[in-house]
This record gives C-alpha cells, sequence and structure tokens, in this order.
C-alpha cells in the first residue's frame, strides 16, 4: 500500500531529495561558488519534473486515504508551477550574483517551496492543506529577506512573515470550525456534510475564515496590504517569484478547497468570492495609479488581476475553473516577461525601479521596449493579445454563472487599470528626454524570456497553445 | 491566366506603392504598365477564346461563417469577359498616357516628392478593385471590389491633396457613394436573409421563388424581389452617378485627367450598368423596379445632357456627358436589354476614355487651362489631339447612317438602346427623354469642338503661344482608341444586339422560340440588319470575330431544349445558365427590331440638329449664345448651376448635418462625454488612489488590522444572509 | 469534580490570554503567557490527551516560552510606545471585537455538528491502547504524509535560520576555533634568545 502511495508522489518525493542531495553536496564543497550551477540545475530539475508529470500523469490517483490527490487539475497547476519557478531561477542568476546575494541555499528554498506548492495543488486535506501551504510560504519568508544589508528586504520577510502568520492562523481556526462540524479534515468527508443551505453558522464561519487565510497567500483585498510593501522590498528576482508560481499554486488551492470541500454549497462562497474579486480588482486599478516605483505597481497589478481570476473561481462552474486556469497561465507568462525587462532596468550598474526613467525608451532600445509594450498592453487586456483572451474567458464564466455585475465591474475597472499600463507605455514612447534614464542590461536569459513572453502574447492568440483543452479537461476532473 | 490578369495590377500596386525606392521612379512606372499591358493581352485572349458558358475558378475558401460559406472565387463568363477587356485596355492605355501627363506637376515640388509612383500605384490598384468587382462570384466579393474601387477613386480625385477643392470633392465622392453602398449592402444583406446565401447561382436560382416572397421592410410589406432589386439599384445608382446621386461625379473631375478617363468614363461609373445587368435574373422578376431604373436612368439622361450645354470646364463637360450616356444604359437595362446595355458601356468605354484623354492633351498643352471660353483655334496646334476628339465626338453624337448598322460606334450603341427604350415602353417617356438627349448631346459635344478647335484664340495670349502638341506616350493611346471609337460598334453589333437567338447565344442564355408570326416582314428586315452586319465585317479587321460566331452558334444549337428551360431550371432550384438572363417572355430585345422607321432615324434627326444649331451658335453667329443666356437668364442659371441639386443637398442635408454634428461635439461630446470621463478620471478616480495610499501605511498592526476588519465584514455578512437560511 | 476542574482551567487559559495582551509590562506578559499554556495543558489532561498536555509543558513552557523571555528580556523595545499608536485604534478594534464576539456567541450557542460527523471520523481514539502509542500509530501510518512534510518544514526552518544570521563580514574579527585548537607552541611562540641589558 504504501509504495503504490509513495509512486504517486514520486515527483515531490524526488524534488525534495534533489534539494536535499544538493544542499548537503553544497555545504561540504564550495558552498557559495557552487551557486551559479546549483541554480541552473535545479531550474532543469524543475522543468524535467513539469515535462514529466506534463506526459505521463493520467487519471485520478489518491495516495495516502485521500489526502493527496494527483488529477488532471494538480498537474495542469503542477506543470504550470514548475515551469515558472525554473523560468525565474534562471532568470535571477545573473542579477543576484552581481549584486552578492546568490547563497547556495536560494534555489535550495525555491525548490522546496515549490514541494510546498506541489503538496498544495495536490492537498485533499485540510492538514496536508496547511503542511503543503507552511512549506511553501515559510520558504518565501526566507527567500523575502535574503538581502541581509538591505533593510527593506529584512523589513518585507519579516512583515510577510507576521502577516503570513497571523493568515495562518486565520486559516487553522477555519480549519478547526469546518473539523468540528464535518468531523473529519478529508475533503472527500467534508463535501458529504456541506450541502447547500444546511451549514450551520460555524461552518459558515469555517469557510469564511479558510476562504480568508487563502485569499492573504492570493493577495485578495483585503488581505493584501503586506503585498506592495513585500513586492518593492524583496530582491526583484524574489519578487518575480512570488508574482508567479506562488500564485499558481494558492489561487489552485483555492479552487481545490472550495469545489473538493464545498462544492454542494457553491452558493455559500461564490458571494464572497465575488466580493473579493470585486475588491481586488477594483483597488488594484486604483491604487496602482499613484505609483512610481514599477515593483510597487506590479503587485497592485497582480492584486487586480488575482480579482479576475477570482472572478473565474466565484462562477462556481466548470467553465469558471478553466477560466482561473487559464487566466493564471497567462498572467503567469506575461509577469515572467514583465520581470525580465524590470530585471534588465539598471543604472551605473545599480538596479532601478522608477517608472520615470523608461521616459523614451523606445529610442535606445526599440526591441525591449516593444516587447514590453506588447506585455503591458497583454496586461491591460487590450485585444488582440492573450491577455484580452484571459479576461474574456474570466468575464464569460461569471456571465453565465449569473454574476453579470461583476462582469461589468469587471471592465470598468480594467478600463481604469489600462491607464497605468499605458502610462508606460506613455513613458516609452512619448516621454521626454531626461537625464535619468535607465540602462537596459543586455542578458542573453532576461532577453530571451522578454522576447519569448511577448511573442507568446502575439502568437497566442491563434488557439492560445492548446491551453483552453488542456484547462477544460483539468477543470472537468475538479468539478462535476 | 485569369488569375494572372487578376493579380498583375495588384502586384504592380504593391511594388509600386511599397517598392518604388528599390526599383526607381521609371522602373515602378514601367512595371506598372507593362503588367497592365499582360494582363490586357491576355483579357482580350480570354475574350477570343472563352466560350458562351460559365466557369468557375476557385482561388481560396474566404468565409467561413455559420451557414455563410463563401468561396473567393472568379466568375468566368461572357459578361466577365466584356468587362475585362474594357477595364484592362482603358487601363493600360490610360498608364501609358499618364508617362506624359504625369511627367510634370505644379502640384508637387519636382525632384523633392515622387508623386509619380504614388499615382502609378493607385492606378494599378483601382485596376486590381475593378478587376476583382467584374470577376466575383458572389455578392460580398463584388462588393469587396465595389468598395475597393471608391477607395481608389478617393485616393485618385484627392491626389493633389494641397488643394482643398481636390480633398473636397474627395469626401464628396466617398460620402454620396456610401448612401448608394448603403442601400447596396441591404441588398446583400436581404439576399442573404433570404436565399441563405451570396453565391450568384443560389441567389439567381431562388429569384423566381423571391418574386413570390413577400418581405417586411420598414413597417410595409414589399415584393421580395422588387425591393432587393431596388436597394441594388441604389448602390448602382451611388457608382453610376444617377440623378439624386451623381453630384460627385463632375466634381471628382478634380482629381488628374487620366483618373477621370479610366475611373469616371469607362470603368468604375459603369459597375452599376455592371451590377444591374449581372443581377438580371433577379432583375427579370422585378418588373417595378426595371420599370424605376428605366424612369430614372431617362431622367438622368436628360438632365445631365441639360446641365451639359451650358457647362464651361472642358471637363464638366465630358463629366455630365457620361452622366447622361449612363443614363442611356440604364434605360437599356431597365427594359431588360442587358445585352445592349452592356453594348453601349463597351462602346462609351472607348470614346469616353478617348475624349476625356483627348481633353487632357488639350489641357497639357494648354498649361492646365480648362475653362473653353480660354481656347478656340487650337486645330492646327493640336492637330492630332484635335482628329483624335473629332473621332470621339463623330463616335459619342451618333454619327452613321441610318437604317444600316455602318457608323461611329456610339451610333450603333446608341440607336440600339434608343430602339430598346421605345419597344420597351411603347414609346413612352424614356423613349422621348432619350432622343432629346441625344439632341442636347450632339450640341454640347460640337459646342465644345467648335469652342476648342474652331473660331479664334481666346483668353491668354501667352499660353496659346506656348500651346504644344502632346508627346507620343500620350498621343498613341489616343490612337488605339480611336480605334475602338470607330469599329467596336460595327464589330460586335451582332453579338449584342443582332437576332435574338444570336445575342442569346452569345450570353449562353437557353434559347427560346418566338411565336410573334405577324412580323414576318420585319423578320426579313432583321435579315437585313444581320446581311449589313456581315457587310461591316467586312469593312472592320474582324479576322478573330467569323470564328467566335461559329462557336457561339454551335453552343446555342447544343442547347435548344424546350421552350421554357430556362424558367423550369429556375423553379427547381437552378440557376439560369448564361451570363445574363432575359425571361422568355421578355420579348424587348426582338421587338427592338420591327420599332417604326422614324423611331430608327430619330436620334439621327435629333444628332444633326444638334450639330447645326452648335453650328450657328459658334462658327456662324458667335454673339448668339450669349445674348440667349441674356435673354433666358433664370433658365441659363438653372442650367449652369446643375438645377441647384447640390444647393438643395446642402440646404436639406449638409447643413442640418452641420448643425446636428456641432451640437453633438460641443454638447454631447465635449460637455457631457469628455466632462463626465474627465470628472472620474481626474477627480474620483485620483480621490481613491490617494485614499488607498493612505491606508497603506507601512505599520504591520494596520495591515493586520485591515484582514481583521475585512473577516468581520465577512462573517457579518454570512450571518446576515447564511444565517436566514 | 472533572466539571469544576474543566471551568477552573478554561478560565483561567482565557485570563491569561487576556492579561498576556494587557499588562504593561512585557516580563509579565510572557509569565502571563505561561499560565495559559499550564491551563490548556490541564484541559488536555482532562480530555485524556495526556501525551500532548506534557508536549505542551515541555515544549511551549519549557522552551517557547523561556526562549520569549530572553528575547524580551535582552530586546530593548519600547512597548509603550507601540502601545499608545496601538491606542489610537482601540476604539474601533475594540468595536470589531465585540462584533466578532457576538457573531461567535452566535455561532457557538446554536452550534451543531453534521449528522455524518461521527460517521466520518478519521482516527478514533482507540480503546486498548494508551496515548502515546495511538499518537505514534497514527504519525506514522496514516499521517505518515504529513509527518514527513512537517520534517521538511522544520527543514527549511532551519535553513532560514542559518542563511539570514550566519554572515561573514569582513569587518569584523571572528572566533576561529579549530584554528586555535590546533595552534600548538610551536606556531604560536618564538623563543628568542635575548641577552641580558641590551634589549631586542
Amino acid at each position: 500500500m504504501i509504495s503504490a502511495d509513495l509512486n504517486i508522489i514520486l515527483p515531490e518525493i524526488l524534488l525534495s531529495v534533489f534539494a536535499m542531495v544538493a544542499l548537503l553536496g553544497a555545504v561540504y564543497t564550495e558552498k557559495d561558488k557552487l551557486a551559479p550551477t546549483l541554480v541552473w540545475i535545479t531550474a532543469a530539475v524543475m522543468a524535467a519534473m513539469a515535462l514529466w508529470i506534463g506526459t505521463s500523469g493520467s487519471g485520478t490517483n489518491e495516495a495516502f486515504g485521500g489526502m493527496f490527490i494527483d488529477d488532471g487539475f494538480a498537474r495542469f497547476a503542477k506543470v504550470t508551477i514548475l515551469i515558472s519557478a525554473a523560468a525565474v531561477l534562471v532568470m535571477s542568476q545573473e542579477y543576484m550574483q552581481r549584486r552578492g546575494i546568490l547563497r547556495f541555499e536560494y534555489p535550495m528554498l525555491i525548490a522546496l517551496a515549490a514541494v510546498g506548492m506541489m503538496m498544495m495543488v495536490s492537498a485533499g486535506d485540510l492538514m496536508a492543506l496547511y503542511m503543503g501551504l507552511e512549506l511553501q510560504s515559510l520558504s518565501l519568508y526566507v527567500v523575502a529577506s535574503l538581502r541581509r544589508d538591505s533593510v527593506k528586504s529584512t523589513e518585507a520577510g519579516l512583515k510577510y512573515f507576521v502577516l503570513g502568520a497571523l493568515s495562518s492562523g486565520l486559516l487553522l481556526y477555519g480549519a478547526s470550525l469546518t473539523y468540528g462540524y464535518a468531523g473529519t479534515t478529508l475533503f472527500s468527508g467534508i463535501v458529504q456534510t456541506a450541502t447547500e443551505g444546511h451549514l450551520s453558522l460555524g461552518m459558515l464561519f469555517g469557510l469564511v475564515f479558510l476562504a480568508s487565510g487563502l485569499a492573504f497567500k492570493v493577495s485578495a483585498v483585503p488581505f493584501h496590504m503586506w503585498t506592495p510593501d513585500v513586492y518593492e522590498g524583496a530582491p526583484t528576482p524574489i519578487t518575480a517569484f512570488f508574482a508567479t508560481a506562488p500564485k499558481m499554486a494558492a489561487m489552485a488551492l483555492f479552487a481545490r478547497l472550495m469545489h473538493d470541500a464545498f462544492g454542494q454549497a457553491v452558493g455559500d462562497w461564490s458571494q464572497v468570492i465575488a466580493l473579493l474579486s470585486l475588491l481586488s480588482m477594483f483597488l488594484g486599478a486604483v491604487a496602482a495609479i499613484g505609483q512610481t516605483n514599477i515593483k510597487r505597481l506590479m503587485a497592485y497589478s497582480s492584486i487586480a488581476h488575482m480579482g479576475y481570476a477570482l472572478m473565474g473561481l466565484a462562477a462556481g462552474s466548470a467553465l469558471g475553473v478553466q477560466a482561473l486556469l487559464i487566466y493564471m497561465a497567462i498572467y503567469v507568462t506575461m509577469n515572467v516577461g514583465t520581470f525580465a525587462f524590470i530585471l534588465s532596468m539598471e543604472r551605473d550598474g545599480a538596479p532601478v525601479t522608477d517608472i520615470s526613467g523608461l521616459h523614451m525608451l523606445s529610442k535606445r532600445e526599440p526591441a525591449k521596449a516593444l516587447a514590453m509594450l506588447v506585455l503591458l498592453f497583454s496586461l491591460a487586456g487590450v485585444p488582440p493579445l492573450v491577455g484580452f483572451f484571459g479576461k474574456l474567458y474570466v468575464l464569460r464564466a461569471a456571465y453565465e454563472a449569473g454574476l453579470a455585475w461583476l462582469a461589468v465591474a469587471g471592465v470598468v475597472a480594467s478600463v481604469i487599470g489600462a491607464f497605468y499600463y499605458l502610462r508606460i507605455v506613455f513613458y516609452m514612447y512619448f516621454g521626454e528626454e531626461r537625464d535619468d534614464a535607465v540602462e537596459m542590461r543586455s542578458s542573453p536569459v532576461l532577453y530571451g524570456l522578454l522576447m519569448a513572453s511577448a511573442i507568446i502574447m502575439v502568437a497566442g492568440v491563434v488557439n492560445l497553445f492548446g491551453i483552453e483543452g488542456a484547462a477544460a479537461a483539468a477543470a472537468a476532473t475538479l468539478v462535476n | 491566366m485569369e488569375s494572372i490578369i487578376l493579380f498583375a495590377p495588384l502586384v504592380g500596386a504593391l511594388i509600386a506603392g511599397f517598392g518604388w525606392r528599390l526599383t526607381g521612379i521609371r522602373g515602378a512606372q514601367w512595371i506598372t504598365t507593362g503588367l497592365l499591358f499582360l494582363a490586357c493581352a491576355f483579357s482580350w485572349i480570354v475574350f477570343f477564346t472563352h466560350g458562351p458558358e460559365t466557369q468557375h475558378i476557385q482561388i481560396l475558401r474566404w468565409i467561413e461563417s455559420g451557414t455563410l460559406s463563401t468561396d473567393w472565387s472568379i466568375r468566368l463568363d461572357r459578361l466577365t469577359s466584356i468587362m475585362l477587356v474594357v477595364v484592362t485596355s482603358v487601363s493600360s492605355l490610360v498608364h501609358l498616357y499618364s508617362f506624359g501627363y504625369m511627367a510634370h506637376d505644379d502640384n508637387f515640388r519636382e525632384g523633392e516628392e515622387s508623386y509619380k509612383p504614388r499615382f502609378f500605384a493607385y492606378l494599378s490598384f483601382f485596376t486590381f478593385a475593378m478587376l476583382m468587382l467584374v470577376t466575383a462570384d458572389n455578392l460580398v466579393q463584388m462588393f469587396f471590389g465595389w468598395e475597393g474601387v471608391g477607395v481608389a477613386s478617393y485616393l485618385l480625385i484627392g491626389f493633389y491633396y494641397r488643394k482643398p477643392s481636390a480633398n473636397a470633392a474627395a469626401i464628396k465622392a466617398f460620402v454620396v457613394n456610401r448612401v448608394g453602398d448603403f442601400g447596396f449592402a441591404l441588398g446583400i444583406f436581404g439576399l442573404f436573409f433570404l436565399t441563405d446565401s451570396i453565391k450568384f447561382d443560389d441567389v439567381f436560382a431562388a429569384a423566381p421563388a423571391l418574386a413570390e416572397t413577400q418581405l417586411t421592410f420598414l413597417w410595409t410589406d414589399w415584393n421580395a424581389a422588387n425591393l432587393l432589386a431596388f436597394l441594388l439599384f441604389v448602390g448602382a445608382m451611388g457608382k453610376s452617378a444617377q440623378f439624386i446621386l451623381h453630384t460627385w461625379l463632375p466634381d471628382a473631375m478634380e482629381g488628374p485627367t487620366p483618373v477621370s478617363a479610366l475611373i469616371h468614363a469607362a470603368t468604375m461609373v459603369t459597375a452599376g450598368v455592371f451590377l444591374v445587368c449581372r443581377m438580371s435574373p433577379l432583375m427579370e422578376y422585378a418588373p417595378q423596379a426595371t420599370a424605376f431604373i428605366t424612369f430614372l436612368g431617362a431622367s438622368t439622361a436628360f438632365f445631365a445632357a441639360t446641365v451639359g450645354l451650358v457647362q464651361n470646364d472642358i471637363k464638366r463637360v465630358i463629366a455630365y456627358s457620361t452622366c447622361s450616356q449612363l443614363g442611356y444604359m440604364f434605360v437599356a437595362a431597365g427594359v431588360g436589354v442587358y445585352s445592349v446595355a452592356m453594348f453601349h458601356l463597351f462602346t462609351h468605354a472607348f470614346f469616353k476614355a478617348m475624349l476625356f484623354l483627348g481633353a487632357g492633351s488639350v489641357i497639357h498643352g494648354m498649361h492646365h487651362e480648362q475653362d473653353m471660353r480660354n481656347y478656340g483655334g487650337l486645330r492646327k496646334k493640336l492637330p492630332y489631339t484635335f482628329w483624335a476628339m473629332m473621332i470621339g465626338t463623330l463616335a459619342i453624337t451618333g454619327v452613321g447612317i441610318p437604317l444600316t448598322t455602318f457608323g461611329f460606334a456610339g451610333f450603333l450603341s446608341k440607336d440600339a438602346v434608343i430602339e430598346s427604350a421605345f419597344a420597351g415602353t411603347n414609346g413612352g417617356f424614356a423613349f422621348w427623354a432619350l432622343v432629346v438627349a441625344a439632341l442636347f448631346t450632339s450640341f454640347y459635344s460640337w459646342r465644345l469642338m467648335f469652342l476648342t478647335f474652331y473660331g479664334k484664340p481666346r483668353g491668354n495670349k501667352h499660353t496659346h503661344e506656348h500651346a504644344h502638341e502632346s508627346p507620343n506616350v500620350m498621343l498613341i493611346p489616343l490612337g488605339v482608341l480611336a480605334l475602338g471609337a470607330i469599329f467596336s460598334g460595327m464589330l460586335w453589333y451582332n453579338s449584342f444586339f443582332g437576332k435574338e437567338d444570336t445575342v442569346r447565344a452569345w450570353f449562353g442564355m437557353e434559347a427560346v422560340a418566338h411565336q410573334d408570326k405577324g412580323h414576318g416582314d420585319d423578320h426579313a428586315k432583321a435579315d437585313d440588319h444581320g446581311d449589313d452586319h456581315a457587310k461591316a465585317d467586312d469593312h472592320g479587321d474582324a479576322h478573330t470575330n467569323e470564328e467566335h460566331h461559329g462557336e457561339g452558334d454551335s453552343h446555342a444549337a447544343e442547347h435548344s431544349d424546350p421552350a421554357h428551360a430556362a424558367v423550369a431550371a429556375a423553379h427547381h432550384g437552378e440557376a439560369p445558365a448564361g451570363a445574363i438572363f432575359m425571361h422568355p417572355d421578355n420579348h424587348v430585345l426582338h421587338d427592338a427590331h420591327y420599332v417604326p422607321k422614324w423611331v430608327k432615324i430619330s436620334p439621327f434627326v435629333a444628332m444633326v440638329l444638334g450639330f447645326v444649331v452648335a453650328y450657328w451658335f459658334y462658327i456662324v453667329n458667335p454673339k448668339l449664345p450669349a445674348r440667349l443666356a441674356e435673354n433666358q437668364r433664370p433658365l441659363y442659371l438653372f442650367l449652369l448651376n446643375k438645377w441647384y441639386v447640390d444647393e438643395i443637398y446642402d440646404f436639406l442635408f449638409v447643413q442640418p448635418s452641420k448643425a446636428l454634428g456641432r451640437f453633438l461635439w460641443k454638447r454631447g461630446d465635449g460637455d457631457v462625454i469628455d466632462g463626465s470621463i474627465n470628472g472620474v478620471a481626474m477627480g474620483i478616480i485620483p480621490f481613491f488612489t490617494r485614499l488607498a495610499g493612505r491606508f497603506q501605511s507601512g505599520y504591520i498592526f494596520s495591515y493586520a488590522f485591515a484582514m481583521v476588519i475585512g473577516i468581520a465584514v465577512l462573517i457579518t455578512w454570512m450571518s446576515i444572509t447564511g444565517g436566514a437560511q | 469534580m472533572t466539571v469544576f476542574a474543566f471551568y477552573l482551567f478554561a478560565l483561567s487559559t482565557i485570563a491569561g490570554g487576556l492579561f498576556t495582551v494587557i499588562s504593561r509590562n512585557p516580563v509579565h506578559s510572557v509569565l502571563w503567557l505561561i499560565l495559559a499554556f499550564l491551563s490548556s495543558a490541564g484541559l488536555f489532561v482532562l480530555l485524556g490527551a495526556e501525551f500532548v498536555a506534557m508536549l505542551l509543558i515541555i515544549v511551549y513552557v519549557g522552551a517557547v516560552a523561556v526562549l520569549f523571555l530572553f528575547v524580551v528580556m535582552m530586546l530593548d523595545v519600547d512597548f509603550a510606545e507601540l502601545k499608545a499608536e496601538m491606542a489610537k485604534y482601540m476604539p474601533l478594534a475594540l468595536l470589531i471585537g465585540v462584533v466578532i464576539l457576538m457573531q461567535f456567541s452566535f455561532a457557538v450557542g446554536a452550534w451543531d455538528a453534521s449528522e455524518q460527523a461521527e460517521s466520518l471520523r478519521m482516527a478514533v481514539t482507540p480503546e486498548d491502547r494508551h496515548n502515546t502509542e495511538a499518537l505514534g500509530l497514527l504519525l506514522y501510518d496514516q499521517y505518515f504524509l504529513l509527518f514527513q512534510l512537517a520534517g521538511l518544514i522544520l527543514l527549511v526552518a532551519m535553513i532560514g535560520a542559518i542563511v539570514l544570521t550566519l554572515r561573514h563580514r569582513q569587518d569584523v574579527k571572528r572566533q576561529d576555533v579549530l584554528a586555535q585548537m590546533y595552534r600548538d607552541p610551536a606556531t604560536a611562540m618564538e623563543l628568542k634568545d635575548v641577552k641580558p641589558g641590551q634589549g631586542l
């Protein structure tokens, strides 16, 4: 029995074993000198793992009495998580090395965080959920404050840690209430007891607390407050990581919890999530307008984007989950490209994050400015770029689920949000000549990722690279 | 080969338009012109080798949406091959002519601005769009070409973009055409709505059924066939500058003269006539619509001719003449003799293009002076141009020997139109309007000739001294077109307006047995016509024509099915065979040959009368016109101001639209929309942005506080909504 | 008797928590916290979970609380200032606290577990085993995955602690224990034969 179980979680085991072996190996040999190599090896292992999971898995397999579920949904999320984590890793190598913060523990922590995320998306039990979540969060707290010399980085890590602890408390409280009602922590058990209209008030509170704990992880309003500070304070590659894989993992976990454990009570949680979605979209759009730091701006941007993704979840249907998955995959791709751009912004060797430095960039770096333009348009959801289709999907899902008001609000918010994306475009193309202009460091990795991301945004228009079908299949395994 | 004809101009346009820096200005000119001559040569080959049958050449799958499934393909039949020849011949000659005409242009800074490749690219692009239109196999494809020529026309009218008047004219042409295109588009929508297809074959097959369908439109019940035919004709009215929608054509003369020759005389403006002929299977079932076409065509012919009498700008005279001749074509199409409409279209293309090019040559020689009052006595200075214009004038006024088929091209086709009009309306309004118009045509054409080439030089002396004959590149096209203006009528008379069986065979229609025995004598007469025609063939250099006829005849023999095959086929859901369709009950073509003799002579009489009056007015007694204008001042002004149509439109449409536009702009757009958007964008949203910034204090406890507030709100909400359950 | 014990422990837990928050002296706060830990250990004993009760005392009271005490005493944090800042929010916070409290009293007051809850229980306390054994059986069998994950979490915590604290700063003198140990008189000392009255 145990060997069959182990077989199912083999990817997770292999990744953690790899992390531990590499850690030991590095400790006893070259230590930090080995870090660049380790970064690349870790990225390669993750990419290979993604390939393996993406191609080999089939059907729904449960392990450890249902605590771990390996199904199409989990595999979709895992592939996205691993690929984006690998991309962010290779993006960060040069940047961190040049600034002397590339420790050999860094790739290991990312790998362990990835293990945590894989556990999250496969969780079939409240305890497994919490374990995966903490494994991920703890790794993130550490990497957020990786730059010890910087007050901001330390502050970011500390804030994230304290608020994360609070959110974990909320989550655990919700889990306790749920357990108290259902008598079990297994999702498959909870779903038997939680049927629409038959939930006691305590159970509803449990649901709300669980949702709040997860809303913190996806940085949905009003649990978003950490996001701008942490995004700004953390080293930029870490910010890039925060904006991609963990968001996907938390969102997938959110969807899994809601559908697997509370799938019979859609009406009860749909309104909560719709509210979170509405607030996130508007706050993300409105607050970002005032930002001049591109990292903070991206923080608000990700808050707004999470609002749209939550709209798909709020629909409470298979179409909604499909829309969510498509949206997240597109969002992650766009963010990888955008952060590749941000990572190459510097002046006199020091990183720059002020958007006023982007004035007239199109004159100096036409190719990069154009790629960034495509990405920004896509982030804003301008047709016919891929970002538009992501929005279209969630709007459709919300509309068909009877949340037309939410869809309309989403459109309004996206109009407001377009402002700050387009402002950057304006600076790049029609700004004024200034002497605090950024220099764009040309690194082949960053350049390649930026261009690849931009090209995907354009070329994906044809069929979204077949992601629709995959997402539909994944959603079908979750919602039935 | 058909694809090459179609795409050669496009290739030329692209090379000249985008690649002229590589090829050089000269290269771009030669490439476009060369490709056009290639297309022209192929078109003539197609014209002579392609039989009367209909052929579909698929190019690509085009639209696939719901039940709408459309290929992009070439429909090759007699109608198409005629139009191919007309379009490519005139276009290639105009390309050649433009070498000389566009050599120097004061509207552009010489040496700095390369307007020539642009001009040639536009010309070639226009040709491509026009070919798209005539080779269309379905309505949407046709509409594509239709709009394409509209765009090209807009670009070319406004070619001198520094002249405000040229820009205004371009916009006017575009806007007026929108009105027509709106009707055309509605017609297409209606056809698709009712027949679920836009392919010609399907639409034609459904025509008899449409005639029995009622359609509610604008709160009224209409007969579907009539309504749709009318809507399509509205499109044709716009493009072919028929009365009401004609106002853009005279203004379009702002464009360079070769453009006027190509677009606004020979090809684009005839697209409307082509459309009506193409849709003949539908028109045949829409008696009221065709009656309207006849009426409107006759009105236009008359109206434009009256206005042409008093115009002083040489190009405007020819423009009104074009307008008038288009009216002739519509009358022929309206009474159901589509072959004659096409005949006049065909001959008109030659002599009208030549008149325009000749006028261009005069203008060129006179340093861009266009007012005929400043011409005079140019016969000696511009001898070749004079002879070309003379031939053109003889052709347009219809000089020939009455009761025979020997004469200039216009003689044959115009007489055919007038005879058809008599037969079709039993000597009604259309016939008389056309005869009077013929008189006027003769008058203003000769007036043009006399004012320009005879008498004493008037106007700027300096200009007259420097008047010079145009270079050979401009004279050669004139010569070629002159051949067409002389012979095209005699050569193809039988094909277009011969015995009904011949015509039907030539256009690939089903043969129809006639039982009108009472006309035995006239039958013999018609045979005489045929003999005359044979004589004409001897005169003309018609070596290819002979075999052509033979082919057509044999084809007709193959198709000698029972009489009502066409209708039967139509009722069984098959499109009637042939490029055009004449209902078996439609005897106008047949009857046109048996009209009384005075009818046949009447256009000739009108022509002679017009000539005599013009001679009297401008050679014998040149003071007379001015005196007459003085005596009949209101009438003169009425005509000079083109019946005040522009002024009426200005009052009825332009001023109210402007007022409405200004209101919406200032009040609606400026105050309401901009005001509210600016209010939201600059007032409300920044307020919230500041608010959000204030909450983001940086203190952990305030962040935690926000989270707790969130929780409190959510669980309160839950206990209110969830507790209620 | 058990009822009396329950209420005693419950009340002292709540009181401990409350005073942890409101007491002015941070050292007192930690001491109140220890009281809360001890009381909840008592509650666990009443529930029959002796092992967990002992863990709570050993780990939380013995290690965590003592660590807190050290930290509080070593760090020079002006708690009064922080409290003054927080006092601004006090009215609103109180209001929200009261609201949440009322909500929960509703929820708990009308508490009913699901009908299937009884049958869905995953780890029913076995009759014939004692606490520690039962826990061990669960941890190493049914909850093996979670146990291992907890191990990973601790590993990450360890790595994190090392990464964030272990820094080799150039401008600070460090003690190299091995170097000190490997020193011997031969390398550490140089013997000079100094002539009397001359100096070096």
